[in-house]
């Protein structure tokens, strides 16, 4: 690792000061993610700018329809919080599968979706639920947030304040698990709601995205058996030593499928 | 029995201090003075260096020194050795290039030591390493086994032609090709045994310190025998001469034999500390472990069996090549030729064994013994073979086996391939592992499985091992440069309680407890008045250390034998003093009694006697304190059949290990609780290598499989409730019983889960790591 100056803020607004005024600032959250790049030396930030004392990024809130999540949530918040797991009970047991319980109780949604990891997992909920980002200075569609591999519509210096996920009908995530690492080698977030099937996918691609063939295939039989002949594109899949873009293609109908019976 | 006694499942003692984190490991110890040593390592498989520019590196803040390979060759440090010579089939020994612990003109694979930066701070250390300077050129790169020997490929070292190290046939060819010839039916196999890193839970880390007063260089450091580590580090490498060298391997995290060997950094933290005339302390982090740790297996066979028409084993042949990596590790040269062909006769009573070995090098990391070494490999192809005889013969995997194995009465039992076995009763073992499995219930299980989607599958391993390692002149005629004895020096204080020194180190195996509960057995000696200690030249005797399950059935035995020693010399100080015959005196539960009366005398007194001798036999020396060797007579061989069952999701290739049962044959168990513990943390390596552990290297000769995000070990959640059973055979050349049986689980485990993947998905072979694409794959073209 290399020195950096390390800075705590009691407020968005600081927070958002400390790091305009940075020469090469970052926002820490559960670190889980920076740290241990900057411990390979794969980053070297000047300026550490640490969330996690602002009260305003916690918490999770439910309000009719919407469930709210701070950004400084950790995962196993969201995992073990009874009006979430009411609520979205999908969303809840997202969270719980997330790597192991040390990175779950340091690890924050903000970071992940922040973060994008093509294989993270609350992409994909954030997409299929429909859910709206909302930032220190203005709202996200989810479905326009995760832009590509590692990328967001964050811009410079702006900072994810909570997570707002309107309530489905039904919803279901499937994950096949990295066997190594444990994230997703492909995961499937299908939700019933009002307006219809909707369904995102996670690690199969460079980025996590909305999943229009699979709502379409939906949209009149919500069944697994309506995804028989789903073929995801076999030429827009990742390809790596854990799964072959075949097998990633294979995964996605498998997951979909299981993720539609799940909703029943 | 006495309570705590042999044959008691007493709590680990070393639990006490790691539980309540007091454990003292390498890394917790930090001294005044001490500097960081960070190594620069190759970021290409295979390079010549043209320069190495240290300037900037060593005008950098907080910089001590930075040091290359020219340094050392200036110092006389010598390249790392390799102790066991392999003679190749041209007659001449195994080809063996240099291997200097920091590179001299070439990179020969990826994490490959280049230069040391010793600095007042780890993180200084690693800001100057960036300012080294290194101009390399790369070249292509090996890094395939099975093509390493292939026309075309780059050379890697002058002096092996074709990247060989050595060919090695063992057995009668003619003799085996005859028995082919007139076989009514051949199966054959061909397979690839997967390289894995070992990855024990602490890295590797060395501290050295050198005190210009004494010229005496301390080594604290993490190994597996610190007496061999000290031996080659001064005999072979001229660190520093043998008495002025101390090695102390204190707690260790876990070794499973990544920790046996003799690295470049170890010795380099060695020499360094003298030269800058500062404490060096390394802690090697996650990423140095797998790029630079000897890796294990890397094997790729093919094997052979020419059976009769009832399915008897009428010979076998086997070619292996293996990968040995860039440089020869310590063992290494061992591994895929004496621990591997010579155990290819497994359980079974097949006349003829034939095998060809190639070791090559490539641009990877050395590879020598891991968890089981050797025996692993042999087992998994034998094993692997017998089913595919059994399918080919329609015979059920039970029964060929049972067909084939040496009878129970055939003990001592000489194969063909050199080893002679102790003891052994393989059809009880079986017997015992398939009523606890219940072989007879599968065909219900595997139907209520395939109600739910599943193909469910059941695999046997028939495992032998060699351990108790070993008896010198075997190893000495073989090629070994070492005598494979063990020490031990059993100490009573004057106020009778007890210090047992042993040269076995313990890294996790619970010799605290078990060498106690020995010690208490035999001596009388309550439990909590023995300690053991191990781990450090200066306080221990010469000793061999703990590898191939030997600290028990070696060790162990030293122990008894100075226990012995005591008890004799105790009989005299106590005949003396209660004015009895020495002839009269019997000892049992810690007194000596004078027969046929209550005159008694308990070892305690005894010991306090020899050290206040005023009323003292004539000719007796004082002190209480008794020292032994023993080297053994013949290996251990601990045998064992494992079942395993697995469920299969064929829509995505997911295996679930259903059930798992071990019958073992450890000889006697001194605590089973430690046994257990042993087998379930085997099996579990071996299910590691069966499902998940595969490293990795791209055509250039990087390391793909560099972390644990990319690199799969074993979970708890990878692993079932297991069944455990024992069939204990009496060794005969053991004198406590004892076979050992740290390394049982890791090689039986890796067949038993194929075997049952294969049965579940109707394939004739599923290479390893099976995971999910693997077995889809193999589902879709079994379907
Ligand atoms: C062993 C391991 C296993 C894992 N397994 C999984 C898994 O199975 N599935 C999965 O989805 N993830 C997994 N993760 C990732 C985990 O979910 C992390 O929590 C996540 O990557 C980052 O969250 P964090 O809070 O730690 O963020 P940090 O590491 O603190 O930050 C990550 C990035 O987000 C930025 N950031 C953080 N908060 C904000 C904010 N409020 N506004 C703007 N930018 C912000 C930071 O500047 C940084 O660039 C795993 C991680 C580890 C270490």
């Amino acid at each position: 690792m290399y020195s950096f100056s390390y800075h705590r803020p009691a407020s968005v607004a600081e927070a958002a000061d400390l790091i305009a005024n940075a020469a090469d600032g970052k926002l820490v959250a559960g670190g889980q993610t920076l740290l241990p790049t900057m411990k390979h030396r794969l980053a070297s930030p000047s300026d550490v700018i640490d969330l996690g004392a602002i009260a305003e990024l916690g918490g999770i809130v439910v309000n009719g329809n919407i469930v709210t999540i701070g950004a400084m949530t950790p995962h196993a918040e969201v995992a073990a919080s009874g009006e979430v797991q009411e609520a979205i009970p999908a969303l809840a047991a997202l969270a719980g599968n997330i790597g192991d319980p040390a990175v779950r109780n340091r690890g924050t949604i903000g970071g992940s979706i922040a973060n994008n990891d093509p294989a993270a997992d609350y992409p994909a909920a954030v997409i299929a639920l429909g859910a709206t980002v909302r930032t220190n200075r203005r709202e996200i569609a989810g479905e326009d947030f995760f832009t590509g591999m590692f990328e967001t519509a964050l811009e410079e210096d702006e900072i994810i304040v909570a997570v707002d996920f309107p309530r489905p009908e039904a919803a279901a995530y499937m994950k096949f698990e990295n066997p190594a690492s444990r994230y997703a080698i492909v995961g499937v977030f299908i939700a019933r709601t009002a307006v219809g099937a909707r369904a995102a996918i996670t690690g199969a691609t460079d980025c996590a995205h909305r999943a229009h063939q699979l709502e379409e295939a939906l949209a009149n039989d919500f069944s697994p058996a309506a995804l028989d002949d789903f073929q995801a594109p076999v030429d827009r899949m990742n390809a790596d030593i854990h799964a072959s873009a075949e097998y990633r293609a294979h995964l996605v109908r498998v997951m979909a499928q299981r993720a539609v019976a799940a909703c029943a | 029995m006495r309570e705590q006694g042999i044959g008691a499942s007493v709590r680990r003692k070393e639990d006490q201090r790691f539980l309540l984190g007091k454990g003292r490991y390498t890394g917790d110890i930090n001294v005044a003075g001490q500097t960081h040593a960070y190594f620069l390592r190759s970021p290409h498989a295979h390079a010549v260096i043209e320069g190495i520019d240290t300037s900037a590196a060593t005008a950098a803040p907080g910089v001590v020194a930075v040091l290359t390979g020219d340094d050392l060759a200036a110092d006389g440090i010598g390249p790392l050795i390799c102790g066991v010579t392999v003679t190749s089939d041209d007659g001449e020994p195994h080809r063996a290039p240099a291997h200097p612990a920091l590179a001299q003109g070439k990179v020969n694979y990826v994490g490959d030591h280049v230069a040391v930066v010793i600095a007042e701070t780890l993180t200084q250390a690693q800001d100057a390493a960036e300012l080294v300077d290194v101009k390399y050129r790369p070249l292509p790169a090996v890094s395939s086994t099975g093509e390493a020997a292939s026309e075309g490929q780059q050379q890697i070292h002058d002096v092996a032609p074709d990247n060989v190290c050595f060919n090695w046939p063992f057995g009668d060819k003619a003799a085996n090709d005859e028995a082919f010839a007139s076989a009514h039916r051949i199966s054959s196999i061909e397979l690839t045994n997967n390289r894995m890193v070992t990855n024990p839970m602490e890295p590797r880390a060395a501290l050295g310190e050198y005190n210009s007063g004494t010229e005496e260089i301390t080594l604290h450091m993490t190994t597996q025998n610190p007496h061999v580590h000290r031996l080659v580090l001064a005999a072979f490498n001229q660190l520093a001469p043998e008495h002025k060298l101390r090695v102390v391997g204190p707690d260790v995290g876990g070794g499973f034999g990544a920790k046996i060997f003799v690295y470049a950094e170890e010795l380099v933290v060695g020499w360094a500390c003298r030269k800058v005339n500062r404490p060096v302390k390394w802690t090697g982090d996650r990423s140095e472990a797998f790029m630079a740790d000897a890796h294990g297996r890397d094997h790729v066979s093919r094997a052979e069996m020419a059976l009769d028409e009832n399915g008897r084993f009428l010979a076998m042949r086997v070619q292996t090549t293996a990968n040995l990596g860039a440089y020869l590790s310590t063992f290494s040269t061992m591994v895929p030729s004496y621990l591997y062909a010579f155990l290819l006769a497994g359980q079974y009573a097949t006349p003829l064994i034939y095998s060809e070995v190639k070791a090559v090098f490539t641009n990877t990391a050395p590879v020598d013994a891991s968890r089981g070494a050797g025996r692993p490999e042999a087992t998994y192809l034998l094993e692997r073979l017998v089913d595919v005889c059994a399918a080919d013969m329609d015979l059920d995997p039970a029964e060929i086996r049972r067909r084939n194995f040496i009878p129970k009465d055939a003990f001592p039992y000489q194969t063909p391939v050199v080893q002679c076995y102790d003891s052994g009763d393989y059809e009880a073992a079986l017997d015992q592992a398939m009523e606890l499995a219940d072989y007879a219930g599968f065909a219900a299980r595997a139907e209520e499985a395939r109600s739910r989607g599943k193909l469910r599958g059941i695999g046997f391993s028939s495992y032998v091992e060699a351990c108790g390692i070993a008896p010198s002149a075997a190893v000495g005629q073989l090629g070994g440069g070492v005598g494979l004895w063990e020490s031990a020096q059993v100490r009573f204080n004057p106020t009778g309680n007890v210090q047992v020194f042993t040269g076995t180190h313990s890294h996790g195996q619970g010799h605290e407890t078990t060498f106690a509960q020995l010690v208490c057995d035999q001596l009388g000696v309550p439990f909590e008045n023995i300690e053991v200690i191990h781990g450090d030249t200066a306080r221990t005797q010469f000793g061999m250390g703990t590898y191939g399950s030997r600290s028990l059935a070696v060790g162990g035995v030293a122990i008894a034998k100075a226990c012995d020693k005591l008890i004799a010399k105790g009989r005299k100080i106590a005949a003396h003093a209660m004015e009895a015959a020495e002839g009269d005196i019997e000892f049992a539960d810690g007194n000596y009694t004078v027969a046929g009366t209550d005159k008694s005398m308990n070892i305690a007194e005894v010991a306090f006697t020899a050290y206040v001798p005023h009323n003292y036999p004539e000719g007796v020396e004082p002190g209480f304190d008794e020292n032994a060797f023993f080297d053994p007579m013949n290996f251990s061989f601990p045998a064992g059949t494992h079942i395993c069952e697995v469920e299969v999701d064929p829509d995505t290739g997911v295996v679930e290990i259903a059930d798992y049962t071990a019958v073992d044959d450890f000889g006697k168990l001194v605590n089973p609780m430690i046994v257990e513990g042993q087998v379930h943390g085997g099996i579990v390596h071996g299910i590691g290598q069966a499902l998940l552990e595969g490293c990795r290297y791209d055509s250039d000769g990087q390391l793909v499989t560099a972390s644990f995000m990319d690199y799969a070990m074993p979970r708890a959640d990878n692993a079932p409730d297991f069944r455990v059973g024992y069939a204990p055979t009496d060794p005969p050349h053991n004198p406590l019983g004892v076979k050992g049986c740290g390394e049982a689980g890791a090689i039986g485990a890796p067949p038993a889960v194929i075997n049952a993947i294969a049965n579940a998905i109707g394939a004739r072979h599923v290479e390893m790591p099976a995971t999910p694409e693997t077995v889809w794959r193999a589902c879709q073209s079994a379907a």
